[in-house]
């Protein structure tokens, strides 16, 4: 109990130190903002709430990973984990997504629930549990007497989510397939009759969430650290931030993404580094009631 | 045909009674499978009979471990004091003592888990389908972390109970009546809850929760009731689990999310949902697939167990109850509620 409020009355004294955690914590939101908008691309288009996501991530970060220990480039395995985890994206949605689209929710949320089991599984056995992470060797920049230092790595990584999530806006607003899957989500069955392969579109969706959480995971690799169990945690980030942020809200899901990050930084500088996966559940009930007390305001002016 | 029910019911009781004895190797696997087929009917009070598919229910296995083990030590020594000294040597109890802390821990467990379950469910019950499931695991992760980083209750390292005083067999017989007395009496009040206006009722808000609204059901009310009454049951068996480990830790094994938490609703998905034999045939098939098969999977064992999840939700979606009303429907001709069900389940 001291500590944690002698690391609240540090905010206050050094103010810089907020300033610090802001950054860290919006640098590393913009990762979360992207698997976030990953979710609710595919809970808008194909009301799938996929639990896994979080391990998608996790999986590209250790495509990325993997792709480094062999001696290749480490900004090179941000596409390559892209492709990849696209190709896995749709084997996922082939034996098992396309099975139970039509069911109730419950039944897609309890699949991919099995599917993160699974995946988080597969990647312990085949890379052990220990945390990884590549080192790009870049150096940071210093402000305020060193006070706040912003490495160039975790700069780049923000750069590219900002120029991935840039290249699916606008794929999604300009291009044929963009609008396929905008005119599914609005009204899939009006879809079907103007000829438009919703299962295609389905499947392009799920692998493109996969493939742009991989990518995500890539840049995760290498601004922070992955292991095969931390997947659950950045599910319940993305949930967090698409229940705050609302389907089809981009601006909200990134205004989301970035709060996130910061709040968590916050609660990990407060409660301490333990509590991390804590705070993001609180954040998520926290969430979940206001979005209650929101709702119980409606349904009182239609008395 | 009612003493052909009578007969069969009694041939189960004498079965339940005299397998510890016949099989004593097998007593620790069979309290198991008690626990996993009354957690699985727990589940079913609200995931199959009212519609509210929880995640979370592992909540109130964990808490009732923690109640059960505070209250057992708290009645002779002072909690913080014991836990620091990590239950070591110093600390004896007394035979008195321990029965006490048994029978007052279990029951302080359920009560506590009930209590619990009110709280929380009046603000999880708020949500809606997935809302519920994934808000009730975050309460349920939440809860795991915050105890480990609680030193009063042992923290990260769990606690340590006494061992049972006489011999060890004799514990394990012990343990596992207990389990079965808590299931029989479980499935006893179930069998009668299910034929109230109580069943119908959360039938009705499992199949319309607007409509029953309409129909002038105070549904939180019910809601609220079903969940305490399902968390009491899980709590008690909590309660019993921690006797039987004598040492847990918070995150593996109290709070154990993907294990327990997850197995409960595959067994009620297996067996099927919303009637009253599938929870048990779920929980006993799974407890044999797993028990069978675990050892050797060497590691792949959680990959199988996904692919267990997956398979069941995508292929089975009735359960093997389910699938038995709709191919043999003139098994169930004598009981017209397993009937009705079936056809609110399709």
């Amino acid at each position: 109990m001291d500590q944690i409020l002698s690391n609240i009355s540090l905010l206050f004294e050094f103010p810089v130190v907020n300033l610090k955690i802001v950054i860290d914590g919006i640098m590393i939101g913009a990762l979360f903002a992207l698997a976030a908008y990953g979710l609710a691309l595919v809970w808008g288009v194909m009301n799938v709430k996929n639990l896994a996501q979080g391990d998608f991530v996790i999986a590209g970060g250790y495509v990325a990973w993997w792709f480094a220990k062999q001696g290749l480039p480490p900004l090179l395995g941000v596409p390559l984990a892209f492709v990849i985890m696209w190709g896995v994206g749709w084997l996922i949605y082939k034996l098992v997504i396309s099975r139970v689209i039509e069911r109730d929710l419950f039944t897609s949320l309890l699949a991919t629930f099995g599917i993160a089991i699974m995946m988080a599984q597969i990647l312990n056995l085949m890379f052990g549990s220990d945390t990884q992470s590549i080192d790009l060797g870049y150096d940071s920049f210093y402000f305020f007497d060193g006070f706040i230092d912003i490495p160039v790595a975790k700069l780049i990584g923000v750069l590219m989510a900002t120029a991935l999530a840039a290249a699916v806006i606008i794929f999604m607003k300009s291009s044929r397939m963009g609008q396929a899957i905008r005119a599914t989500s609005q009204d899939a069955r009006a879809a079907r009759v103007l000829g438009i392969n919703t299962e295609k579109v389905y499947a392009f969706t799920f692998s493109l969430n996969s493939a742009i959480c991989g990518a995500a995971g890539a840049i995760i690799v290498m601004v922070w650290i992955i292991q095969p169990f931390y997947g659950i945690t950045h599910s319940i980030r993305a949930f967090v931030i698409v229940t705050a942020a609302g389907l089809g809200n981009l601006p909200g899901v990134i205004a989301a993404g970035l709060g996130i990050g910061a709040l968590e930084q916050y609660g990990a500088h407060i409660f301490g580094i333990g509590y991390q996966q804590a705070v993001a559940v609180m954040l998520l009930l926290m969430v979940l009631i206001f979005r209650l007390v929101q709702q119980r305001k409606v349904r009182k002016s239609l008395e | 045909m009612k003493s052909k029910k009578l007969s069969f019911y009694g041939i189960l009781v004498a079965i339940i009674i005299i397998a510890p004895f016949v099989f004593p190797s097998f007593s620790t696997q069979l309290a198991t499978l008690w626990l996993m087929i009354i957690v699985a009917m727990t589940w079913d009070m609200t995931g199959g009979q009212m519609g509210y598919n929880s995640l979370g229910n592992i909540f109130f296995y964990g808490t009732g471990m923690y109640v059960a083990a505070v209250i057992t030590i708290a009645i002779p020594f002072d909690v913080g004091e014991y836990n620091n000294a990590f239950g070591g040597g110093i600390y004896k109890f007394t035979d008195t003592q321990y029965f006490l802390g048994v029978f007052l821990g279990i029951l302080g467990a359920g009560l506590f888990c009930s209590i619990c379950a009110v709280l929380i469910g009046f603000v999880t019950f708020g949500l809606r389908g997935p809302y519920f499931a994934i808000g009730t695991l975050g309460v349920a992760i939440a809860a795991g972390e915050l105890v480990s980083n609680w030193e009063w209750i042992g923290g990260g390292q769990g606690i340590s109970l006494p061992v049972f005083p006489y011999d060890l067999d004799l514990g394990k017989t012990f343990f596992y009546f207990l389990y079965a007395v808590t299931g029989v009496s479980l499935f006893v009040f179930l069998k009668w809850l299910y034929s109230t206006r109580f069943g119908a009722a959360i039938n009705a808000i499992r199949d319309d929760e607007e409509k029953a609204e309409a129909m002038g059901i105070h549904t939180l009310r019910y809601k609220l009731t079903t969940w305490s009454m399902s968390a009491f049951f899980i709590g008690v068996v909590g309660g019993i689990s921690a006797f039987q480990l004598i040492h847990f830790e918070p995150l593996e094994t109290a709070y154990q999310t993907i294990n327990l938490g997850i197995f409960m609703v595959v067994c009620v998905l297996l067996g099927g949902k919303g009637t009253l034999w599938g929870p048990i045939i779920g929980a006993i098939v799974f407890h044999v697939f797993k028990e069978v098969t675990w050892n050797y999977l060497l590691g792949w064992q959680w990959v199988a167990l996904g692919a267990l999840i997956v398979i069941t939700v995508v292929y089975f979606k009735d359960g093997i109850m389910g699938g038995l009303m709709r191919s043999k429907p003139e098994w169930f001709n004598s009981d017209a509620e397993n009937r009705a069900q079936a056809g609110a389940d399709s």
